[in-house]
């Protein structure tokens, strides 16, 4: 783990030696952006960037939470439903009348929040693999969505406060998505870098053994950490359902993958400890543009699966293998 | 002899248990069905459950190493496409097309091995990744759902045997008895075991781990394509659905789970694996038999299947000294 900075350290760490990883992220989104600028022109214009940015938003906010967990050495495998989750309490919550309409957004994100909380309790408590437990707060997720919608995707349409975030433009005709992104995105880089939580995330990342005999409230801060993720997984469906004006029954369903993918290719180790919100932010990037390249190439969609893998794998081979034995 | 068989006791207590509930569940299927059990209930049933059994069958080589495989439902998915293309014509065709299969699902398998081996990228992202290229083969070959199989082999494989046991529980065996027993008993089983227990005490006594390595991912890729060839048989066509691999690799864990294998390898049986997926596969038909509503069997299945993994944790009732509890 020598290579490993403190947390303490990683910002100032992070001016002096930028990690690899991130390195080659950035530089294979430049590569994906010149490639995209051979196919078509306005692959490079400012509307068309800030679009791409606008998707990748509610890819990032679910990524971060994706990401803490990831840190722990956890992984959170309930993303699909707990998205679906926000979206569908936050426009039930809507259809509830004027005062529905204002707590929306935060019925949404408290729905998620109770979810991951019982993820994180199984995880904590009861010491089930997340893989495991994730994979059936998923399911019981989705048992109670469809018993609440009864099987079909739900007429009520989102209140103007989810529109105005997912798909309004603010100052400079910035995408206010982008905006609820950076607002997140600062969040979690000033918890994970300057809180105590933050560092004991790392900690239990590395060795939770070594965590809990130095006296750090291990149990606390993974039931913590999975209530972020599934407090930021329903803040995405959240925005999926304002972006798109209603909730539908698989909205989470293509976030799953991307959401680990981008975590991974931004460098942040899978067994966990390691990793910045800065490679998650690439990642992320990454993982948008090249989907919407693949689009834009007018590929078959068949194309599209095989070349999103290939290149997944081809990156992570590039930069994201593991140590020999005999290391 | 007692100190042997309390100790065959210990170790083949995940797959006894998983039996017992087995038998359990199932007789309360049976006692309670409206037609009683005969043949062709028994019949249904064992088609739907041998299919779940069989892929779980091949999560659990994976996972006995201490990796996961996250690409089974989608090798089954591809499986089933071609499959659906090449099974049929004359008795010499259809044999072709099943060795074409199988020999698709091999390669299938080895490419996660070598990834995982030589490309020591971890055994999660690459599944990942290596499922979406095989799905996108699958759509390829398959846009829309079609084709169709050699009916007779498909009627013979999923009816019924003189004196109507069903011929699936007879295929199931066959496999236990070609596949995994010999693995099991093998060398190389063995040595899957020992990496999965501790890869690195493995690779210090000289124990032979790419090829155990090699070998589970390539079995569990024989495996899965054994599963999508048999989902052609009771469905007669070929479908590239995301959502039934996605929910295949689901249950898959699920099964393993139930079926007393240890998610961080080394322990558990694919017997376990099976009976824990003929479980899995009678909670969701009890359901249908007490008529609970079907808008409520999603929350009754997910809710069962987060109590059995809770259930898990009873062992933690044992521990004496907290610092067990962390890895």
């Amino acid at each position: 783990m020598a290579e490993a900075p403190a947390p303490a350290n990683r910002l100032g760490s992070m001016r002096r030696r930028i990690d690899p990883a991130i390195a080659w992220a950035f530089g294979c989104i430049i590569v994906v952006l010149f490639i995209g600028s051979l196919y078509s022109s306005s692959f490079l214009s400012p509307e068309y960037l800030l679009q791409q940015l606008k998707v990748a938003s509610f890819l990032g906010v679910i990524a971060t939470g994706m990401m803490i967990v990831i840190l722990l050495g956890q992984i959170d495998l309930s993303v699909p439903w707990v998205v679906a989750v926000g979206g569908m309490m936050a426009t039930a919550a809507t259809g509830w009348g004027p005062l529905g309409e204002a707590l929306a957004i935060p019925v949404g994100i408290g729905c998620g929040i109770a979810l991951g909380l019982v993820s994180g309790a199984g995880v904590a408590f009861l010491r089930i693999p997340s893989m495991v437990v994730t994979l059936a707060v998923n399911a019981v997720a989705q048992g109670l969505m469809v018993v609440h919608t009864g099987g079909f995707s739900p007429q009520d349409s989102s209140s103007p406060a989810m529109r105005f975030i997912a798909t309004g433009h603010s100052l400079f005709g910035i995408p206010n998505a982008l905006l609820v992104w950076a607002v997140v995105g600062v969040a979690a880089v000033f918890l994970l870098t300057r809180t105590t939580f933050g560092r004991t995330v790392y900690a239990i990342g590395n060795r939770e053994r070594a965590a809990y005999l130095s006296g750090a409230r291990t149990r606390t801060v993974v039931m913590a950490a999975f209530a972020l993720s599934g407090g930021l997984s329903a803040f995405g469906g959240v925005l999926l359902a304002g972006y798109a004006s209603k909730a539908a029954q698989a909205m989470g369903d293509p976030y799953l993958l991307p959401a680990i993918a981008a975590v991974v290719l931004g460098g942040t180790s899978i067994l966990g400890g390691r990793g910045s919100y800065l490679g998650t932010v690439a990642g992320v990037i990454l993982i948008t543009l090249l989907q919407s390249i693949l689009s834009v190439m007018q590929m078959e969609e068949f194309g599209r699966h095989v070349t999103y893998g290939v290149v997944i794998v081809a990156m992570l081979l590039i930069y994201g293998r593991g140590k020999r034995y005999s290391e | 002899m007692s100190g042997d068989w309390s100790y065959w006791l210990r170790e083949h207590k995940g797959t006894l248990l998983a039996f017992a509930g087995f038998v359990v569940m199932f007789t309360i299927y049976a006692a309670n069905h409206p037609m009683g059990l005969n043949a062709n209930v028994a019949t249904t049933a064992a088609n739907k459950g041998v299919l779940l059994a069989i892929v779980a069958m091949a999560q659990t080589l994976v996972v006995l190493t201490s990796g996961i495989d996250l690409s089974v439902g989608m090798v089954m998915v591809l499986a089933n496409c071609l499959a659906s293309s090449i099974v049929i014509g004359s008795p010499l065709a259809t044999a072709l097309g099943v060795a074409g299969v199988l020999v698709t699902g091999c390669v299938c398998g080895a490419i996660n091995g070598l990834i995982v081996i030589y490309g020591r990228l971890q055994p999660i992202v690459t599944t990942i990744a290596t499922g979406a290229v095989y799905y996108g083969i699958a759509l390829a070959l398959r846009p829309v759902p079609g084709g169709d199989v050699n009916a007779s082999l498909a009627d013979a494989l999923t009816g019924q045997l003189p004196g109507g046991v069903p011929a699936s529980l007879a295929v199931l065996l066959a496999l236990v008895a070609i596949v995994w027993l010999p693995f099991r008993r093998s060398a190389i089983g063995r040595a899957a075991y020992a990496l999965g227990s501790s890869e690195i005490a493995a690779y210090m006594s000289g124990v032979p781990i790419r090829r155990a390595k090699f070998v589970a991912y390539t079995l569990s890729g024989l495996l899965a394509s054994v599963g999508g060839l048999f989902l052609t048989f009771i469905t007669y066509t070929g479908e590239a659905s995301a959502a039934n691999g996605g929910a295949y690799t689901l249950y898959s864990i699920a099964a393993v789970v139930l079926g007393g294998v240890s998610l961080f390898g080394g322990s558990g049986s694919a017997v376990g694996a099976i009976f824990g997926a003929l479980m899995f596969r009678t909670i969701g038909d009890l359901l249908f038999v007490f008529n609970v509503e079907p808008l409520w069997q999603p929350l009754f299945q997910g809710m069962v299947l987060l109590a059995a993994v809770c259930l898990g944790s009873v062992r933690l009732l044992r521990v004496r000294n907290r610092l067990d509890l962390y890895g």
